[in-house]
């Protein structure tokens, strides 16, 4: 079986991932999205692209370009479109019924703060498309949004003028991350920080966080919603029980495996196998 | 062995080291990507950019 590893820069995960490749004696073709240069037509000689970029938009077009060219991948490229982009996620949970934070979409300082004022102040102000917690703005009162509406508008490029603001969720200081690989939602953790923002990349600390019914029926919904596949899903827990913040599809998962005592990556290369 | 682009130390590669590989620079603490195996060459990893992520 000839499986081709869709990369660019080889994080911790990747090389875990690689490692649990070899080990099964996997023929693994490296495809590093920095080399390519595609025709529209033709596509690796293997029988599945397993899809690891560090680029969203590489990721997405290229699974896109390889999906043309007949060749089956993981995460989809309607995954990786869907999951990259926060509207679009959004509305994949809410045609699903998959509960989210109450959230408004707006093309405008004037209109994205009136969506402010309607939601009540705090709101979290995130890009459409961007991770690991980065230039994300809480919002405490109209002054902070009216200064950070007008300097999104007149700094970024123009996709920061699609406004994605979703109602603040009082997390009590944690959220938690599950991991689902096809139908099975396999471990999750919780991440605590003191400060409002609880991704790993800025600092939370990962612990082990049991998997309930609830956790595995509203993550794997989640990840229905959004396609399937290889997924990490961010959870807030709430009074209305649990809300989805986000899905993840090029999941990191470094601080995740003794924590959870789950061979994560060997569940994902199996997963793999399995699909191919 | 390679050579750190910032502060010259000598990096040794594991047997296990991939193209692309994130190192992490054990005297100046850069941040360092394996650009070949043979022979062994380092750069500095690229810098974060808009669209990177999970």
């Amino acid at each position: 079986m000839r499986i081709g590893f869709l990369h660019s820069l080889i994080r911790k995960e990747e090389k875990l991932l690689i490692d649990e490749f070899k080990s099964r004696g996997i023929d693994l073709v490296m495809i590093d999205d920095r080399k390519l240069a595609f025709d529209l037509f033709s596509g690796p000689d293997v029988d599945l692209v397993f899809e690891r970029c560090i680029n969203h938009s590489r990721a997405m077009h290229g699974l896109r370009l390889l999906e043309s060219a007949g060749v089956r991948c993981i995460n989809t490229s309607d995954v990786s479109r869907i999951c990259g982009d926060k509207i679009l996620t959004s509305l994949a949970l809410k045609e699903a019924n998959v509960p989210q934070p109450p959230v408004r979409i707006a093309f405008t300082e004037a209109s994205a703060l009136e969506a402010i004022e309607q939601l009540g102040y705090p709101v979290v102000l995130k890009p459409v498309v961007g991770s690991w917690g980065r230039l994300l703005s809480k919002i405490n009162d109209r002054q902070a949004a009216e200064a950070i509406l007008e300097h999104k508008a007149v700094l970024g490029s123009y996709h920061h003028s699609i406004f994605y603001i979703q109602q603040y969720v009082e997390k009590k200081g944690r959220d938690i991350r599950s991991f689902v690989i096809g139908e099975e939602c396999v471990a999750a953790i919780y991440r605590t920080s003191p400060h409002w923002i609880t991704n790993t990349a800025r600092g939370a600390v990962a612990s082990g966080c049991s998997v309930t019914d609830e956790i595995s029926s509203i993550s794997l919904a989640a990840a229905r919603a959004v396609g399937g596949g290889v997924l990490a899903v961010d959870l807030f827990e709430t009074d209305r029980g649990l809300l989805v913040n986000e899905v993840n599809y090029t999941m990191e998962f470094r601080n995740s495996i003794e924590t959870t005592g789950v061979n994560i990556p060997a569940r994902v290369v199996d997963y793999v196998l399995e699909t191919a | 062995m390679s050579e750190c682009p910032v502060c010259a130390v000598q990096i040794t590669f594991s047997d296990d080291t991939v193209v692309g590989e994130l190192l992490e620079c054990p005297d100046c603490g850069t941040e360092l990507e394996v650009r070949a195996l043979v022979p062994p060459a380092l750069a500095e990893a690229p810098e974060t950019e808009e669209d990177w992520g999970e």
